[in-house]
């Protein structure tokens, strides 16, 4: 499509949600990039605007959890609903802040996979370097990030839904090298026996230590993102998503914007891939072949690219019908009630389940239509 | 691009391309050639598939990540019909009909009340596709189909320097042949096809000249889906029919527009060339790298031009 109808498409919807989203005008915007001020007020300052009674609850909540939930409750779905849901985190910072759909971060998140599976130890000893942990997951997620660089160089010179195509082709082939590549990805059998690893007493491999390891990263990945879109770079980086023309005369350099944009998300995906390598104990060509690039696409939609938080409601309530959909239906038809609540989702609403959320809200209460309640925590 | 930059291009991509071709015809002329017109037979099966696909993306800026799920719709349909009554020419035009019907559908009730909003389009392709396959896969299982074509096209033809080869692949490149003849006449020598050409060119334009551009629409979709269905019982026979063939050709027709050009006929013909002989060369010369040829094809393509070696900015 052209640059212009898609500036007009993503316009269209930014009227209508106008409210939702932090302003580049806003005030606040000005107080957090004060060059004056000393860090540690700033990040107080942060802090302070930032936190609100349903993030204490919220936070409170996560960090209780392990306490009374089952292991299973602990590793299989919250552990799991974290890592998923950095990794459509990422997507969340690229399209809904970036206004670039990108599918290939599930590439990249299973790249980083791989990376710690060849530099780190796994049951395929061949292959794999034995490096430890420590010098291993820098060094598979920093890769991780030149190649989401390198996706991000070549799609940023597409708009709209070239960039889909572009990033979905690029996905595939990496799918299809790893599956084909015996020397280096292990073929269609991968790599297996890939353990979390043991800090001091602190055994990772545990559910309890799983989930707050995936829950660190996950509120630090969450946290990041919600500073970085009231950052000069964030704001820049909305403005190019609704007019990059006019960004470009105002002096922005677009490409290199968006190129960023690619990086940093990149990064979360990184480390969310090596979370999911971990948690799964394993990776192979089918964690990052088609239905799992998708799935991370279905996820942010799920839950609404419009707020950060969106990926991890789509994560939970994903992973909660991977678990429970057989009780639903089938065992094997968890693709059709997944493809289904997407559809239904996609059909309703504009912004996921957060947008139907908001719309139900203004709907059965008249007085919060009156109070800013669209307003961003 | 400037004169000098082409010519540099020419030479940095012809020549090895040139000593490539020289050393394989002089090692061994025979793995050479089959090589060749294995990769004709596939790009013939990937223009078909990705003529629907880009003709769809042309008029309507509807990327329809469901054409895997209607090839594969196609493919399945034309199986039950060619299994009851034994014929395979039936078959090929049931694979045409169902997913043309489906593809009309689709534009109807789905894609028509949200037109210009691509994101969402995309979107639920992406859901349908999803939805599509599972159910494919409830109702057929796992199980892999073959065709059984009929026997004078199932033998070998005798030809010169290959000496025999699949008489099923020439029928596979002669049809595509026919098919692209077809397409061009539809859009270059009919009122409809100058209707759907306005209509890639300026939407707006078209509609306001008193067509009825819905109508034009589900035309093209169903065109284009039905393109796709009968790609499904043509490969379908020149291979198998299992899950996940839905993704295979969703991604050819993908890599194959876009080195082509997204919407335009003749650029996904090109694209189909490149990608299908680089996919049988790269599965003879080089077997465990094959899938990287494509790619970087896809990548050179993309850093030199954007929008496609035929693609050019649409309005």
């Amino acid at each position: 499509m052209s640059a212009a109808s898609w500036r007009r498409a993503m316009n269209a919807e930014a009227a209508a949600r106008m409210p939702a989203r932090p302003l580049p005008t806003q005030p606040s915007v000005v107080v957090g990039i004060d060059p004056s001020a000393p860090t540690t007020s700033r990040w107080l300052e942060f802090l302070r605007r930032e936190l609100s009674v349903r993030h204490v609850v919220v936070l409170v909540g996560v960090l209780i959890y392990p306490f009374v939930a089952s292991p299973f409750f602990t590793y299989q779905i919250g552990a799991q609903a974290l890592a998923l849901g950095l990794i459509a985190l990422s997507l969340t910072l690229l399209a809904g802040y970036g206004g670039m759909v990108s599918l290939a971060q599930m590439t990249v998140a299973g790249l980083a996979g791989y990376l710690v599976a060849i530099f780190g130890e796994s049951a395929a000893t061949a292959i794999s370097l034995n490096w430890p942990w420590w010098v291993a997951v820098p060094f598979a997620v920093a890769l991780a990030v030149v190649f989401a660089t390198a996706v991000g160089w070549l799609s940023v010179r597409t708009e709209g839904i070239y960039t889909i195509m572009i990033t979905l082709a690029i996905g595939m082939a990496l799918f299809y090298l790893a599956q084909q590549n015996y020397t280096l990805f292990n073929g269609h059998q991968g790599f297996n026996q890939l353990f979390p690893p043991k800090i001091g007493d602190v055994d990772f491999r545990a559910p309890v230590p799983f989930y707050y390891l995936a829950l660190a990263c996950a509120l630090v990945g969450y946290f990041f993102v919600k500073h970085l879109v009231r950052t000069p770079f964030g704001v820049a980086l909305q403005g190019i998503r609704d007019n990059p023309r006019r960004m470009r005369a105002l002096g922005y350099n677009v490409m290199a914007h968006r190129v960023a944009a690619y990086a940093l998300a990149g990064a979360l995906a990184a480390v969310g891939g090596v979370l999911i390598t971990w948690y799964n104990n394993r990776i192979s060509p089918g964690s990052m072949g088609l239905g799992v690039m998708i799935n991370i696409l279905v996820i942010a939609v799920l839950g609404g690219m419009k707020r950060p938080i969106g990926a991890f409601v789509g994560a939970i309530v994903f992973v909660l019908l991977q678990n429970f959909a057989i009780d639903l239906v089938d065992r094997e038809r968890f693709n059709l009630v997944i493809g289904g609540v997407f559809l239904v989702i996609v059909l309703s609403s504009r912004d996921g389940l957060l947008g139907l959320w908001a719309m139900v809200r203004s709907r059965f209460s008249l007085q919060s239509r009156n109070t800013n309640q669209w307003r961003h925590p | 691009m400037s004169r000098a930059w082409t010519t540099f291009w020419t030479l940095v991509i012809g020549v090895p391309l040139a000593a490539f071709i020289v050393w394989a015809l002089s090692d061994n002329a025979l793995l050479f050639f089959v090589t060749l017109l294995n990769g004709l037979t596939l790009a013939s099966l990937y223009f078909i598939v990705a003529a629907g696909f880009t003709l769809v993306f042309g008029l309507m800026r509807n990327v329809n990540l469901a054409h895997g799920s209607l090839y594969l719709l196609g493919a399945y349909s034309g199986w039950l019909v060619g299994d009851a009554t034994g014929s395979w020419l039936l078959a090929v035009a049931t694979g045409f009909v169902t997913a043309a019907v489906l593809g009309l559908l689709l534009q109807l009730l789905v894609f028509r009340s949200m037109q210009g909003q691509d994101l969402r389009q995309t979107l639920v392709t992406i859901g349908l596709s999803i939805v599509l396959a599972d159910v494919m896969l409830w109702i057929f299982g796992g199980e892999i189909y073959t065709f059984d074509p009929p026997s004078w096209i199932y033998g070998s033809t005798t030809l010169p320097v290959v000496e025999t080869y699949p008489t099923y692949r020439l029928v596979v490149l002669l049809l595509s042949i026919v098919i692209g003849l077809a397409l061009w006449w539809l859009l270059a020598r009919t009122r409809v096809g100058a209707m759907i050409r306005a209509g890639v060119d300026d939407r707006g334009m078209l509609a306001a000249s008193g067509v009825n551009v819905q109508l034009v629409f589900a035309l093209t979709f169903a065109i284009g889906a039905g393109l796709a269905g009968l790609a499904g019982v043509v490969g379908g026979s020149a291979l198998s029919i299992a899950p996940g063939e839905d993704s295979r050709y969703l991604l050819a027709s993908l890599v194959v527009v876009i080195v082509g050009g997204m919407g335009s006929v003749s650029g996904a013909a090109i694209g189909a060339l490149l990608i299908g002989s680089a996919e049988q060369f790269g599965l003879a010369y080089a077997p465990t790298y094959g899938v990287v040829f494509s790619f970087v094809i896809m990548v050179l393509v993309l850093a030199f031009r954007p929008r496609g070696i035929m693609g050019r900015a649409a309005a």
